[in-house]
C-alpha cells in the first residue's frame, strides 16, 4: 500500500482527553486504508483553512435503485486522489439496532474490502452509514450486502429508512410492538424506500411510549407514539417501598411535577385521576417498579415534523388520538397511502408533508384523506374569524 | 478491477427484527416487568418470568472504524454471547445475563477507551452530523466540536449528578441532519454571508426556476449575466439558510472567516411533564476555532453549570427556564440578549411577550 499519511498536528490534539476520539478511529482505519489516510489529510486541511472540501453529490447508485447512495466528491482531488470519489452508502439497520457479533463482522468484512473502513453507527435517520467509497465498488458492495441479508436504506425524495425504539424487546413501557410494526411497514414499502417518487423525503419513526426515545415527534413526517387508554397500573406495595427510600419526596417530585395535576399523595396513598391524566410518563419514569402504563395500549399518530428547511421547523401534530397497532396494520397502511396520494399529487417540489398541511390547511387535509376533525388535533380552536365558509357543503 | 458480482437480489429489506435478539429477549419479548439503573451505565431489566437482562452502555464516537466495531464484537463474544445493540444516540450497549461479567466488561471497555455511563440524569452522547469530514454544506466540523465539548462535560457522563436528563445535539448547517431543534442544548453551525454565485458554472449546473423557488424569503431573482441565464440575490432578504445551495451547487456558502456556531437551549422531545419544545436561541454566534473550539466549550459548560446549580429535580433545561423566565436565564448565565434573539421570520409575533407578567426586582440603593 502506497502510504499517503501526512502530518495532522491539529487533529492530533483531538486524540487527547477522556471522550472516545474520532481521530483515533480515523487513524485505525488509516493503518490499512489509503482512502482513510487521505480523509485525515483533507480534514486537517479543513482545520487549517476553516472550510470544508466536499462538493455537492452527483447522481450515483446501484442498478434499479434511486436511493441509498449519496454521491460525494472532494474539490481538491489533485491533492487527495484516493477520496476523489468518496460516496456514502446507507444500509437499512436491523430494527432497534440489535446485532450479533457475527453480523457486525460480516458488515466489517464487506466494508474493509470495498471502502474506507469508516462508518457511522448510526446516521441521523438510523441507517448504518458506510462512509466513503468509489463508484466502481458500489455494485460489488450491494451484491455482498444482499447476500448477507442486508439492503440499502433511503435517500432523496423517497420514504426514508423507518426506525423504531427497542420496544417490547427490552422495555416494559412499549405500548405496541415497535419492532414488528417497523419491520412490516419497511417490507411493505420497499419500492417507496428504494425508488424516490415523492415531492420530498418522508420519514416514519415508531416510539413505544411518550418518552419517544427515537425523537419521532421532532424528526418524523409520521410519528407513531405508543400510549394507553385505561388506568395507570399501580403496585401499592412498591409505592410504599418507593416512599420509604432515601431522598424520596412523592409530593414534590411526583405529584408536584404532574402536568395535569391529576395525582394526590396523603403520605400513605397515591391517588390518580386517570380521566385527567395526559399520559406524559413522568410518574412512571420516576417510579418504574410501582407504576406502569395501562393494559389497553395502542398509539397516537402524529404527522408533519421536520427540521427548518424550508418554511421553518415543525413538531408533528395529532392526526389520530388513539389507535391499536396490530398486524396486519391495514388501517395504518391505508392512512399512509391516503397521505402519500394527496401529498404526492399536490405537494410542491421539496415540500415536506408538514409544510404541505400548513399550506392547504389541516382541515382541508383531513377532508381529502377522509378523516373527521376532532378537538384532540388542536391545542385550541382558531381565534381569527377569517373562516372560509363553504355553504354548498353545509 | 475484476467484477465480483455473483447474484443480484433487490428489495430484501432489513434483517428480520428477531434475527439478532439474544435468547433472553426472545424468551421474554413483551413480558418485561420493570427496570432500574443499577449504577451509571448499567441498566437492569427484570421480566415477569424473573429473568434478568443487564445492559452495559458505553460511549462510542459516531465516526467509528471497522476495527473498533470488531473490538465491540469480540467483547460481546467474550462477555455476553455475542449480543449487543446501538442506542439512538450512538452509544453501544452490551446485553448480559451473567451479572458477574458486568465488572470485568466495564473494566475492559474503560481500558480500551470507551467509558461507561450516559444514563439517567446525566449527559450522554451528543448526536451530530458529518461536518467537514464528509459534508458539502458544513459551516463547521461536527466531530471535533463534539469531542471537545464531551471532553469538558465528561464527568456528567460517568455520574448521574444533574437535576434531569441533558441532551446535546450538533448540526453543521441549517439543514439539521441532526435535527437539533428540540435539544436541551443545540450547537448549530451557521453561515452568515451571501451565497457566492459561480457565473460560469451556474447555467450548466442549475435549473433557474428551481433555484428561484428554493428561497424561503424570495431573495433570488432570475437575471441575465454576460448573456447567460443566471440569478441575483437581494442582499437584505437573504438569511443564509443554504437552501439554494442544496438545489444549485453553483451557489456556495462556505466562508472561512464568517462561518461559525450558534447555541440554542431548552428543547426536548419527550412528553414527560412538559410537552415537547423547540430549542431557543441563546448565543447567536461564536467563530470557528479549531481544533478544540475553546469558546464553544466554555459557553456550553457555563450553561450546563448554571442549569445544574439552579434547576430542581427532574427539570429539563427548557422546563427550568420556563419556570424562572428568560430574563433570569440571561442574567444567571451572563449571556448578552441582542436583536438577533428576537424572531423576525414567519409567525415571529408569537414569541413577543404580550402581558405584564414580568418578574421585577427593586431598584438598587
Amino acid at each position: 500500500m502506497a502510504d499517503k499519511k501526512k502530518p495532522t498536528p491539529k487533529l492530533d490534539e483531538l486524540e487527547k482527553g477522556p471522550w472516545p476520539s474520532f481521530v483515533k478511529e480515523m487513524k485505525l482505519s488509516a493503518e490499512t486504508n489509503v482512502a482513510a489516510q487521505d480523509l485525515l489529510g483533507i480534514l486537517e486541511r479543513s482545520y487549517d483553512e476553516k472550510i470544508g472540501h466536499w462538493k455537492h453529490g452527483g447522481i450515483v447508485g446501484v442498478k434499479g435503485y434511486g436511493g441509498g447512495i449519496i454521491g460525494r466528491y472532494n474539490d481538491i482531488p489533485q491533492d487527495f486522489p484516493e477520496i476523489a470519489e468518496f460516496h456514502t452508502i446507507r444500509v437499512n439497520q436491523p430494527p432497534g439496532w440489535f446485532y450479533s457479533s457475527d453480523a457486525l463482522r460480516t458488515l466489517c468484512d464487506i466494508w474493509e474490502k470495498h471502502g474506507s473502513g469508516l462508518t457511522n453507527m448510526h446516521g441521523s435517520t438510523g441507517d448504518i452509514i458506510f462512509l466513503g467509497t468509489k463508484t466502481t465498488e458500489l455494485e460489488p458492495i450491494f451484491s455482498k450486502l444482499t447476500e448477507a441479508g442486508f439492503d440499502l436504506g433511503g435517500s432523496g425524495s423517497d420514504m426514508r429508512t423507518p426506525s423504531a425504539c427497542c420496544g417490547m424487546a427490552r422495555c416494559e413501557w412499549a405500548c405496541y410492538d415497535t419492532l414488528a410494526a417497523v419491520y412490516n411497514i419497511t417490507m411493505t414499502y420497499q419500492d417507496e424506500l428504494h425508488r424516490p417518487a415523492f415531492p420530498y423525503k418522508f420519514k416514519i419513526k415508531m416510539a413505544g411510549c411518550p418518552n419517544d426515545c427515537v425523537a419521532s415527534i421532532a424528526r418524523a413526517d409520521m410519528s407513531i407514539i405508543g400510549t394507553w387508554r385505561d388506568s395507570i397500573q399501580v403496585d401499592k406495595d412498591q409505592v410504599t417501598a418507593y416512599a420509604s427510600g432515601p431522598n424520596r419526596d412523592i409530593a414534590r417530585d411526583i405529584v408536584g411535577k404532574c402536568p395535569s395535576k391529576c395525582m394526590g399523595w396523603d403520605g400513605k396513598n397515591l391517588t390518580i385521576d386517570d380521566s385527567n391524566c395526559v399520559r406524559c410518563m413522568h410518574c412512571i419514569n420516576a417510579m418504574p417498579k410501582a407504576l406502569a402504563p395501562g393494559k389497553d395500549r395502542g398509539a397516537t399518530i402524529l404527522v408533519g415534523s421536520k427540521a427548518p428547511i424550508i418554511e421553518g421547523a415543525l413538531l408533528s401534530s395529532v392526526l389520530i388520538p388513539f389507535i391499536k397497532i396490530e398486524p396486519p396494520y391495514d388501517d395504518i397502511k391505508e392512512l399512509i397511502q391516503a397521505m402519500w396520494e394527496l401529498w404526492g399529487e399536490n405537494g410542491k417540489n421539496r415540500e415536506r408533508i408538514g409544510e404541505f398541511i400548513q399550506r392547504i390547511g389541516l382541515g382541508n387535509f383531513l377532508e381529502q384523506i377522509g378523516l373527521e376533525p376532532v378537538p384532540e388535533m388542536v391545542s385550541q380552536p382558531r381565534t381569527n374569524p377569517y373562516v372560509f365558509y363553504d355553504i354548498k357543503k353545509g | 478491477m475484476a467484477t465480483e458480482i455473483t447474484t443480484r437480489k433487490t428489495d430484501i429489506g432489513p434483517p428480520h427484527y428477531q434475527k439478532y435478539l439474544p435468547p433472553v429477549i426472545q424468551k421474554n419479548y413483551g413480558k418485561w416487568k420493570f427496570h432500574e439503573i443499577l449504577k451509571p451505565g448499567v441498566l437492569l431489566h427484570v421480566a415477569e418470568s424473573g429473568d434478568k437482562l443487564y445492559s452495559v452502555r458505553a460511549a462510542a464516537p459516531r465516526l467509528t472504524s471497522t476495527k473498533t466495531i470488531r473490538l465491540f464484537a469480540e467483547l460481546a463474544d467474550q462477555f455476553c454471547g455475542g449480543y449487543l445493540r446501538y442506542t439512538s444516540r450512538n452509544n453501544i450497549e452490551f446485553l448480559l445475563t451473567d451479572e458477574k461479567q458486568i465488572a470485568p466488561l466495564i473494566e475492559r471497555l474503560k481500558k480500551e477507551g470507551y467509558p461507561v455511563g450516559g444514563m439517567g440524569p446525566s449527559i450522554t452522547n451528543i448526536v451530530h452530523t458529518q461536518g467537514w469530514v464528509h459534508c458539502h454544506s458544513a459551516a463547521s466540523d461536527a466531530s471535533g466540536v463534539v469531542k471537545s465539548v464531551m471532553d469538558e462535560l465528561f464527568p456528567h457522563f460517568e455520574k448521574m449528578d444533574l437535576p434531569g436528563k441533558l441532551r446535546i445535539a450538533f448540526a453543521c448547517c441549517l439543514n439539521m441532519c441532526g435535527a437539533v431543534h428540540c435539544s436541551d442544548i443545540a450547537i448549530l453551525a451557521v453561515h452568515r454571508t451571501l451565497p457566492k454565485i459561480n457565473k460560469e458554472a451556474l447555467p450548466k449546473m442549475c435549473e433557474i426556476p428551481t433555484t428561484v423557488a428554493s428561497c424561503p424569503t424570495g431573495a433570488i431573482r432570475p437575471k441575465m449575466t454576460d448573456g447567460k441565464q443566471s440569478v441575483e440575490i437581494i442582499e437584505e432578504q437573504c438569511m443564509y439558510c443554504g437552501n439554494c445551495f442544496t438545489v444549485c451547487p453553483a451557489m456556495t456558502l462556505a466562508d472561512a472567516e464568517n462561518d461559525g456556531l450558534s447555541i440554542w437551549v431548552g428543547g426536548k422531545v419527550s412528553n414527560a411533564r412538559h410537552e415537547p419544545m423547540f430549542s431557543k436561541l441563546a448565543i447567536p454566534f461564536i467563530p470557528n476555532n479549531p481544533p478544540r473550539w475553546p469558546e464553544v466549550v466554555a459557553a456550553v459548560k457555563n450553561i450546563v453549570d448554571v442549569y445544574a446549580k439552579n434547576a430542581s429535580k427532574y427539570e429539563r433545561m427548557g422546563e427550568w427556564i420556563e419556570r424562572i423566565g428568560w430574563p433570569r436565564f440571561f442574567k444567571l448565565t451572563g449571556i448578552e440578549f441582542t436583536k438577533y434573539h428576537i424572531d423576525d421570520f414567519r409567525h415571529a409575533g408569537e414569541s413577543y411577550k404580550r402581558s405584564t407578567h414580568l418578574k421585577h426586582t427593586p431598584a438598587e440603593g
